[in-house]
């Protein structure tokens, strides 16, 4: 780890030339010049001996450069100095030379071979005399250079083992992801939570074209969640078909409640009765006296798993931050002015604290670069925005809801009490007598753990129904011309009958004329259906 | 260059007799290694628990069990240099220089020689610092035997036993040998002076010249309160398979590439670059710790010297250590059961090692974490100012203590000299 020092030694023992190559090509024999220097007393002669041949060494290094000053040098005394060495010690070098080349497979550089092979004695950086001092005195122990009998170590230049296919091997590969979740499970097992509480989530849903598209989302974040959970799904309009399998396929246990009214179109109806649906599965709860964090995921936001760890921690009531995607629905941008965008709030509702930790207020979404430009009804394209605090960014021990349950802070109000005579539910809030006793959760509202999101089809949006295509859609552009860059390669025409059939058995049709030209399935395929 | 073999040999026909007697001095201390080694063993069997204790070894209180008496060295040998360079306090060779702090304010320090069992020399060798902030050995030879003659001329306590209850920390790359560059080390040998003496040393590699019988080997200097504060949740998954960062290839130094770390670490670059389990490479990142406490394995290559500051940051962030060095001796090895903590890879393995690591089974790595995780094992390995019971300070006086007590050979007969000195090269015996 010292190696750098050379040049720097070089600058302070010699007043040789400052030139980096010269510097390093003379940093060997001056290396020998050190050794020689401490061997025993010197003559003068010697020494103006060793400074000369230095001399040389620079001269030689000017001209050739540091590596082919080093072959000179070996190539004018190495021959020589093999001839004067003791035969066993020249023959023992050339042997450790060659068992370091055989265990070869490939080196970086050829060129280090052909080093190795007829240099033998000249491998290691340090120059010649000291290094034939090094054999000689190895060789008198009769060990490896590292000094010691036992010793296989071997100082010098070693190979550069590669294997012949260094890339990973996919069995090992999956077997370290499964060594890596094993680990991940025993941390959380350590550190995670002790005791983990089953996870209630609460999803009021209804019928409409992204029902499918927002329900699969939150099923797979679901379906990721470490702990026990239930997924309680307050479906307004009565339960469906395509909801019910939906759920039935998930694998997670579900409670699927159907609610009698159906949704209205309005933004401000459905948040409206989207609270009383929640209110309605709260209810679910405590008559079936279900133990657990009730979580409120709407069907449209998007969840972190830290999410769910974090709920957790909540004793009766918690409150996380809410990160809250208010986007436009068209393509220009809200017109904001620069000194809007800086005073502008960050767009997220959550608890605050002070300074101690406790919680001191709540972070609202401002609403006024939005002012006169929000959606009315469900499919304009419009900003939706949220209501002052959002269900989302909630959580409850259930047992807040059971009419008796052991340690039920007197805060609490009674379930039954709430709602009852068609008061609108704004927030949870309004459970509580005291809303001071919320506890903030992720550090203090500091982590945004989830987002809220509306996103709904445009009213005038046309998607088919279930998600299948039927009847097949209408060819928009004729096979001749596809919209894509023409290419010159051409199917033969038997193996473009093979793609139309499978793709006909694929979409099941009776009739082979209409070929679909917009699926998915053949856009990454530049050969199509050209003919 | 028939002069130049012939002032070689005589200096390889000294270097052998040096050696045999060395050997020759060596066979009682190898029994009492020995002896230290059975028993210590021993220990770690009985008394390692599941939960993840080290070996009882380490809780070891040395207080009470020795007694150290400090020489008091002029300022020249230690506080001027630190004040010259106070860059010495950070680099990874500072421990000498706390090990001093700490033996003055410790409780085993007594102030009266006679009742000493060991005597401590502080003088600051690796203190020498180029504009980069290396440390150069070219001094420390000279450097060292002033001090040892300084002290012997000044206390009978030197000759009284030729140094065989001294002990001195030598921190640098190869211990006592004082050179960076492994050949010249191996040539110089450990200094003569210090051929009786116990030396505390980072450096360790069976059958090596410079390592000494009776070496406590000890972890590099690797500064506690940066580590402490980079510290994340324990819960945060351990998301990277094998990590590593550093040098590969040494071009300043090694352009060829094969010399750096005998090939084992551009041997790891070319068979893992393209491996998405193998996070390496030489750039540093600025969340190098925080990353290493979310990798399971840690990489702890050798480079020009086998010990390196890695293997104490794997064990304070909790990441299973991979050592790649043949035949290193790790630090306090007699009380910390490396085998189990750590995975050890042979130099030639390397290109098989991404299937020696998938291949552990699961159990053996989540018992190597939970040896990890206890508390003993990391605080052994760190040096905090101000010193903590079971720290690294205390189990080098822990590895003191056990030396003890000093058989009778090692106090001199009248006339009987163990050594030379007017050993070594001269450029060492230049005054300083």
């Amino acid at each position: 780890m010292m190696k750098s020092l050379l040049p720097q030694s070089q600058l302070r023992r010699s007043a040789a030339a400052a030139a980096r190559s010269s510097g390093g090509g003379a940093a060997g024999a001056d290396g020998a010049m050190a050794d020689g220097g401490g061997a025993g007393p010197r003559a003068p002669a010697s020494s103006t001996f060793w400074f000369l041949l230095h001399a040389l060494f620079c001269l030689i290094s000017v001209f050739l450069g540091f590596r082919f000053s080093r072959l000179l040098f070996f190539l004018l005394f190495s021959t020589t100095a093999l001839y004067h060495s003791t035969t066993s010690s020249s023959s023992a070098a050339v042997l450790r030379a060659t068992t370091t080349t055989t265990t070869t497979t490939t080196t970086t550089t050829t060129t280090t071979n052909t080093f190795m092979l007829s240099f033998a004695a000249a491998n290691n950086p340090p120059s010649g005399p000291a290094n034939r001092t090094a054999l000689e005195a190895a060789d008198n122990k009769g060990a490896a250079a590292s000094g010691n009998p036992q010793s296989h170590v071997v100082v010098g230049r070693h190979g550069i083992r590669i294997r012949p296919w260094p890339h990973p091997d996919p069995v090992e590969v999956m077997r370290a992801h499964r060594i890596m979740e094993r680990v991940q499970e025993e941390q959380r097992r350590w550190y995670g939570v002790k005791e983990p509480r089953q996870v209630l989530v609460v999803t009021p849903t209804y019928s409409r074209a992204f029902q499918a598209l927002h329900l699969t989302g939150l099923l797979h974040s679901l379906r990721n969640v470490p702990y026990p959970l239930t997924w309680i799904v307050v479906e307004a309009g009565g339960t469906t078909n395509a909801t019910a399998s939906m759920l039935a396929r998930s694998g997670l246990t579900f409670v699927h409640i159907p609610f009698p009214d159906r949704m209205p179109h309005d933004w401000a109806d459905r948040h409206a009765t989207e609270n009383r649906m929640r209110l309605h599965a709260l209810r679910v709860i405590r008559e079936r006296k279900m133990d657990g964090v009730v979580v409120f995921a709407d069907d449209s936001n998007v969840h972190s798993m830290e999410l769910f760890d974090e709920v957790q921690k909540v004793q009766w009531m918690g409150a996380v931050s809410v990160g809250i995607l208010a986007h436009t629905g068209r393509a220009d941008q809200l017109r904001l002015s620069e000194e809007d965008k800086q005073n502008m709030p960050l767009p997220v509702q959550g608890p605050a604290c002070n300074s101690s930790g406790h919680l001191a207020g709540w972070h609202t979404f401002n609403s006024l670069p939005f002012s006169g430009k929000t959606a009315t009804v469900v499919g304009e394209a419009a900003p939706v925005l949220p209501r002052g605090l959002e269900w989302a960014g909630f959580v409850l021990n259930s047992r807040m809801l059971w009419k008796e349950a052991d340690g039920k802070p007197d805060w609490v109000k009674d379930l039954d009490a709430v709602g009852e005579n068609g008061e609108e539910i704004e927030n949870p809030l309004t459970l509580l007598n005291d809303p001071s006793s919320v506890e903030p959760l992720g550090n203090c509202g500091k982590k945004v753990l989830l987002w809220w999101l509306r996103v709904e089809a445009r009213a005038d949006s046309k998607f088919p129904q279930g998600w299948v295509i039927e009847p097949p859609l209408e060819v928009v552009v004729p096979a001749k011309r596809t919209p894509w860059p023409e290419t010159t390669t051409e199917l033969p025409s038997e193996l473009l009958d093979d793609k139309q059939e499978q793709e006909d058995r694929r979409l099941s049709r009776a009739n082979k004329s209409s070929r679909p030209r917009g699926t998915t399935k053949r856009k990454g395929d530049p050969q199509g259906q050209d003919n | 260059m028939t002069r130049a073999r012939v002032v070689w040999r005589p200096t390889a026909v000294l270097l052998l007799a040096v050696a045999s007697l060395s050997c020759v001095l060596s066979p009682p201390r190898v029994s009492a290694a020995a002896g230290a080694e059975v028993a210590g063993g021993v220990a770690r069997r009985n008394t390692e628990r599941i939960a993840g204790s080290a070996g009882d070894v380490l809780e070891d209180n040395p207080i009470g069990r020795l007694k150290v008496y400090i020489y008091d060295l002029p300022s020249k040998y230690n506080k001027r240099i630190v004040t010259k360079d106070p860059r010495c306090l950070h680099h990874m060779f500072a421990a000498e220089i706390f090990m001093h702090r700490f033996l003055l304010s410790s409780a085993v320090r007594t102030l009266n020689p006679e009742e000493a069992d060991w005597f401590y020399t502080p003088v600051y060798t690796t203190c020498d610092l180029t504009p980069a902030g290396l440390p150069l050995p070219f001094k420390s030879p000279r450097m060292m035997r002033s001090a040892i003659q300084f002290i012997s001329n000044k206390w009978p306590f030197w000759n009284r036993t030729d140094g065989a209850d001294h002990f001195f920390v030598v921190p640098h790359d190869f211990g006592a040998c004082f050179h960076y560059q492994e050949e010249k080390a191996t040539e110089r040998g450990i200094l003569p002076m210090l051929r009786r003496a116990t030396l505390v040393q980072t450096f360790g590699q069976k059958n090596h010249v410079c390592l000494k019988e009776g070496s406590i080997i000890i972890p590099p200097y690797a500064p506690p309160q940066k580590m402490q504060a980079h510290l994340v949740p324990p819960e945060t998954p351990r998301s990277i398979f094998v990590y590593f960062r550093g040098l590969f290839y040494d071009n300043g130094n090694d352009p060829e590439g094969g010399y750096y770390a005998r090939g084992a670490r551009a041997s790891l670059w070319e068979n893992f670059k393209n491996n998405p389990l193998f996070d390496i490479s030489k750039d540093h990142p600025i969340t190098y710790y925080e990353d290493m406490q979310r990798a399971v394995f840690c990489l702890c290559p050798l480079g020009w010297a086998p010990w390196s500051p890695r293997l104490v940051e794997a064990v304070v962030f909790g990441c299973i250590p991979v050592i790649i060095a043949d035949d290193i001796v790790l630090p306090f090895a007699d009380a910390i059961p490396w085998e189990e903590i750590g995975v050890f890879v042979d130099e030639e393995d390397v290109p098989k090692l991404d299937s020696i690591l998938t291949s552990i089974p699961i159990e053996n790595i989540l018992r190597k974490q939970r040896l990890l995780a206890n508390p003993s094992m990391k605080k052994a390995m760190l040096f905090p100012q101000p010193a903590q019971p079971r720290d690294a300070f205390h189990q080098i006086l822990n590895g003191l203590a056990r030396k003890l007590p000093h058989m009778q050979s090692v106090y001199l007969q009248p006339r009987e000299k163990h050594l030379n000195w007017t050993a070594g090269p001269a450029g060492d015996l230049k005054p300083w």
